[in-house]
């Protein structure tokens, strides 16, 4: 299932949690070869971990962390404000209705489904918290899978070669890319929206106004 | 008369004291025509100041009965940065339920539609436009005007930044060459295809550096960012 998480509200999650930050160091450190930070547990994290981001992660079935990606807001300190200005050519994109969407990390041999249930999870995020665009930045060979899934960003510009090469890329959504991305990872439109729900609250209907 | 928001928001540029995001605020409440509109700041102490349209009795109310440490809208928003509607919050247990009932017979509405802000230091700050109507009006409401409500959010918590005592001011933002080059273009009234195609971008990254310099002008639309670039001196057209 999609959860949709606050770093302060992990530790009720603790598989999850451990699992997330072992396939990141997994995929960024071990796969990738990245210049990044793994601590004793094999964990990697970074200090953008410490800002209370909104994680995003596909959930399997036995608890455990099948895919994720991290949100923060471009309005305060992010990753591609502070690391990748070379490649927005100069631009510090910087808006409430932009947010940043950096660590997209699929746990060793997750189907590209994942990558799909994720993206439709984006696009829950941009349709019901009224935002315009993300902002991301992704390893290059997540390019061929985004195609593959429908859901190919503007890609900016790409910094490095090889499996060193980073990429920052723009989303935004419309009602038909939504489906397509249902579709691919095989969800219906209706059970996002119940798991967006249950992570930020159901609508209940003259909850407040019953007392009026 | 209905104010205009670029209006409000020329004035809230101007503004030199608390007093006047007071009058920014009652603006905003006139221009979405709602019962409410309050901006709520706690500084990392837990210090707390604020300025709306609620009640002073609501307001000396809510000092008295500690409502921070219940009010589900502060419990729900804080540490968060999506904005959320008063529907979505969890108003079961008991103490909020007493609230609820006590904010009610305070002249607060039934609904709302709250912003939070994380500023620099550990500030929060929320925004919330409250109005008494029934589900379905409120979303159509919700649905037409939360972007503006978001952005009009973090105008008035950077103006109130500015009056925090003994604060440097954050070193400007300014647009940056290529933000420049977009909004130059596109006062000078080309087409947005016309603007990309001469960057040499595509139209959604236009359509994104349009956005970004939108805010760091603190301009309600793209007309309205263009007037300010223009006025403050960082475009010639």
């Amino acid at each position: 299932m999609l959860r949709y998480i606050y770093s302060d509200q992990m530790a009720l999650y603790p598989k999850l949690r451990d699992t997330m930050f072992r396939d990141r160091a997994d995929q960024f450190k071990t796969r990738l070869g990245w210049d990044v930070t793994v601590n004793e547990k094999g964990e990697e994290s970074d200090q953008y971990d410490q800002l209370n981001p909104l994680y995003v992660i596909w959930q399997r079935p036995d608890g455990s962390h099948g895919g994720s990606m991290r949100f923060l807001p471009t309005v305060g300190r992010c990753m591609v404000n502070e690391h990748f200005l070379d490649i927005t050519q100069g631009v510090r994109i910087e808006s409430p209705l932009i947010w940043e969407c950096t660590r997209f990390c699929l746990s060793r041999g997750s189907d590209p489904a994942v990558a799909a249930a994720l993206m439709l999870a984006g696009g829950e995020i941009l349709d019901r918290f009224g935002l315009r665009h993300f902002v991301g930045v992704f390893d290059a060979r997540m390019v061929r899978i985004y195609r593959r899934i429908g859901a190919s960003p503007t890609v900016l510009g790409t910094s490095g070669e090889g499996r060193d090469a980073i990429s920052v890329g723009l989303w935004e959504f419309n009602p038909e890319a939504k489906a397509r991305v249902a579709r691919q990872a095989g969800l219906s439109p209706e059970l996002s929206a119940m798991w967006f729900d249950q992570a930020f609250g159901d609508p209940k209907p003259d909850s407040f106004a019953l007392t009026a | 008369m209905k104010p205009r928001v670029e209006q409000i928001l020329e004035d809230l540029e101007q503004a030199t004291g608390l007093e006047h995001l007071q009058i920014a605020v009652e603006a905003l409440r006139d221009h979405y025509r709602v019962d409410h509109v309050v901006y709520h700041w706690v500084s990392s102490s837990g210090e707390q100041y604020g300025c709306g349209t609620y009640s002073p009795e609501w307001a000396q109310r809510y000092q008295e009965q500690e409502y921070l440490r219940t009010d589900p809208v502060i419990l729900g928003c804080f540490q968060r940065f999506h904005p959320v509607d008063w529907k979505m919050l969890d108003w079961t247990s008991r103490a909020a339920r007493t609230f609820q009932t006590d904010a009610l017979k305070y002249g607060v509405g039934n609904q709302g539609f709250s912003v939070p802000i994380r500023g620099p230091n550990g500030q929060f700050a929320l925004f919330t436009v409250n109005h008494n109507c029934d589900d379905a009006t409120w979303e159509r409401f919700t649905e037409m005007h939360r972007r503006s409500i978001i952005l009009v959010a973090h105008f008035c918590n950077q103006k109130a930044l500015e009056f925090e005592p003994g604060r440097k001011p954050e070193p400007a933002q300014p647009l940056s060459p290529r933000e420049v080059d977009a909004i130059t273009l596109i006062a000078m009234g080309h087409s947005r295809a016309q603007v990309a195609d001469a960057l040499s971008i595509s139209e959604h990254t236009l359509r994104v550096y349009i956005e970004s310099a939108r805010f760091k002008l603190g301009a309600a639309n793209t007309t309205h960012a263009v007037a300010r670039a223009i006025s403050r001196g960082l475009i010639v057209v």
